[in-house]
């Protein structure tokens, strides 16, 4: 069985299983919890740095690696804000060589899986991370940064508690089922609690428990809110009729899909957003992919005018063509989309139907192969004729 | 032909206007579809040239393009034929289990399918799109395929992405 999103009955699952019985309370809010955590961690030497989303002036807000302890109140790490996919960040970070020394990263569920896609795609490394993630309540669309943040953040965390949905937030949050971290080492539970007083911290890992042996926290035996969690879920299950409602195959089309991206204006901004559309050199802003005088004049002989700049469906659904298998439904194409097309939840919508066609979550295991880079012998018999 | 130069070979010289070879929607005669084959080098691409050689009778809708493998074909090259007009798509390729390389075309097996998939989602016409299996020696069967295929094309009338005007 599968949902729209591709979710399996399986990887519920294996989200179910990510989260540990083992867990401690901090009767403080998850940022400063996550704070005093980390200058623990650097104190003792079992970090050399932090990774994670930082404030970095009034309404600025960009993701940091800070390796000197000052500056760790910088650091706002559960603010429902993503200026950037973390996993592609962390990806720049170590597409070279690992980090050498202990990083703690802080990210979302959407950006570890964002991570996870590239580790497969070669495009980053592990070692030496030490991921601390939350069960995600979404983020808002970033320039709420510059636009009454302090008003919606209040409705924001009360959404969190009840595990429901907030208005304001990415469509792609609005859908998203994928909100429970998997792979991560440290999971805080921000769904279900009320986020203003104490941190539930959940260790996943060995590793984990290994990074947090000899702080002064004390390890019970205790289940996950699974309550809140189901809400969640269900809440946002309801909202994918509206979401994805318009990209209906029989709406779409070739006249739906010149009218969906007919104000694209060809600046490929989602495509350089995008945690999975990692190519250095792009086809699509390559020299090849311009009009030659010949091509320019049998297109226009064949169809008496020109659209500039060109290509932009070919771009389109060529990106979809390539990503829709590793796509983490993060939502970081439209957020940046100058001029509003609905982008992610386009690509949310088919990453669902591409991925769910071979039981795949992207970014579910950093272990599991992208299927267009396996095959098994005896399948798809239908295809072939 | 195998390189990126395949999709600028499509532009130049198979997708301009012939003529002689009209669509009814471009006020011609009877519906002639023009057919992009992606043939593998080593089995469909021989098996192709097997088909002439034998002097065998198929409608001259296809033009070929070379490939070393069916899994050098990108989904980009499909979609760009598809985008520029052509009213039908053939990938073809070694049997599977037949590869030159093994295992390429177990990989385009799969690259299909997501190929179809995601055009049906977006409401485009998968069935202008199709994947075969022709060996060397099956020149027999290269000729049943193109033909069958043209005649699916003809029943499905002019791709529509020829004359949406602002693509």
């Amino acid at each position: 069985m599968h949902n729209a999103r591709g979710t399996t009955h399986e990887a519920y699952c294996v989200e179910r299983e990510a989260l540990s019985m083992k867990q401690f309370q901090v009767p403080r809010p998850p940022d400063d919890a996550l704070r005093d955590m980390l200058a623990s961690l650097m104190d003792k030497g079992k970090v050399g740095g932090v990774f994670a989303l930082a404030q970095t002036g009034e309404n600025s807000y960009s993701y940091a690696l800070i390796t000197d302890k000052k500056l760790l109140d910088h650091i706002v790490p559960t603010l429902p804000l993503m200026p950037a996919n973390a996993g592609k960040m962390v990806s720049r970070l170590t597409m070279l060589e690992p980090v050498k020394t202990p990083i703690a990263v802080i990210m979302r569920p959407c950006e570890l899986r964002a991570l996870f896609e590239l580790v497969k795609l070669e495009q980053a490394r592990l070692d030496n991370l030490l991921f601390i993630s939350y069960t995600c309540g979404g983020v808002l669309e970033m320039k709420t940064a510059k636009d009454g943040l302090q008003l919606k953040l209040e409705e924001y965390w009360k959404q969190v508690k009840t595990g429901g949905v907030s208005e304001d937030m990415r469509d792609s949050c609005r859908v998203c089922e994928n909100f429970v971290p998997t792979g991560a080492d440290i999971t805080l539970t921000l769904v279900g609690n009320d986020n203003g007083k104490q941190t539930t911290v959940q260790v996943n890992s060995e590793k984990g428990e290994e990074f947090l042996a000899g702080l002064s926290y004390e390890l019970t035996e205790a289940g996950p809110e699974l309550e809140a969690l189901d809400s969640m879920r269900k809440k946002r299950a309801e909202q994918k009729p509206d979401v994805f409602g318009q990209f209906a195959a029989e709406e779409l089309g070739m006249a739906g899909l010149t009218a969906l991206f007919g104000r694209c204006i060809g600046c490929h901004a989602c495509g350089r957003a995008c945690p999975v559309c990692y190519c250095s050199s792009c086809h699509f802003e390559a020299a090849e992919n311009e009009f030659d005088p010949s091509t320019l004049e049998t297109e226009l002989t064949n169809r008496g005018a020109l659209r500039l700049p060109t290509g932009t469906l070919y771009y389109q659904i060529g990106r979809l063509f390539h990503v829709s298998i590793s796509c983490v439904g993060c939502g970081m194409c439209s957020d940046v989309c100058p001029v509003d097309i609905p982008v992610a939840s386009l690509f949310a919508k088919l990453a669902g139907s591409v991925q769910g066609m071979f039981g795949y979550v992207s970014g579910r295991d950093a272990e599991e192969k992208i299927p267009t880079s396996t095959f098994e012998m005896e399948e798809l018999e239908e295809i072939g004729a | 032909m195998a390189d990126d130069g395949a999709a600028r070979q499509l532009d130049k010289e198979i997708l301009s206007p012939k003529p002689g070879i009209q669509s009814p929607a471009e006020g011609g005669g009877d519906f002639q579809p023009r057919i992009v084959g992606f043939l593998c080098n080593w089995c469909s691409y021989a098996g192709a040239d097997l088909a002439g050689v034998t002097r065998l009778k198929m409608p001259p809708s296809m033009v070929a393009i070379r490939v070393m493998c069916s899994s050098r074909v990108d989904p980009l090259f499909v979609l760009k034929a598809f985008l520029a007009g052509a009213d039908g798509v053939l990938v073809a390729g070694c049997h599977p289990g037949d590869c030159h390389y093994q295992t390429g075309n177990y990989y385009t097996r799969r690259r299909f399918a997501l190929t179809l998939k995601v055009l049906e989602e977006l409401g485009l016409e998968a069935n202008r799109v199709r994947l075969s299996w022709v060996s060397a020696s099956e020149g027999g069967r290269f000729a049943e395929v193109v033909t069958e295929f043209t005649e699916t094309i003809r029943k499905a009338g002019p791709n529509p992405a020829k004359t949406e005007v602002f693509l």
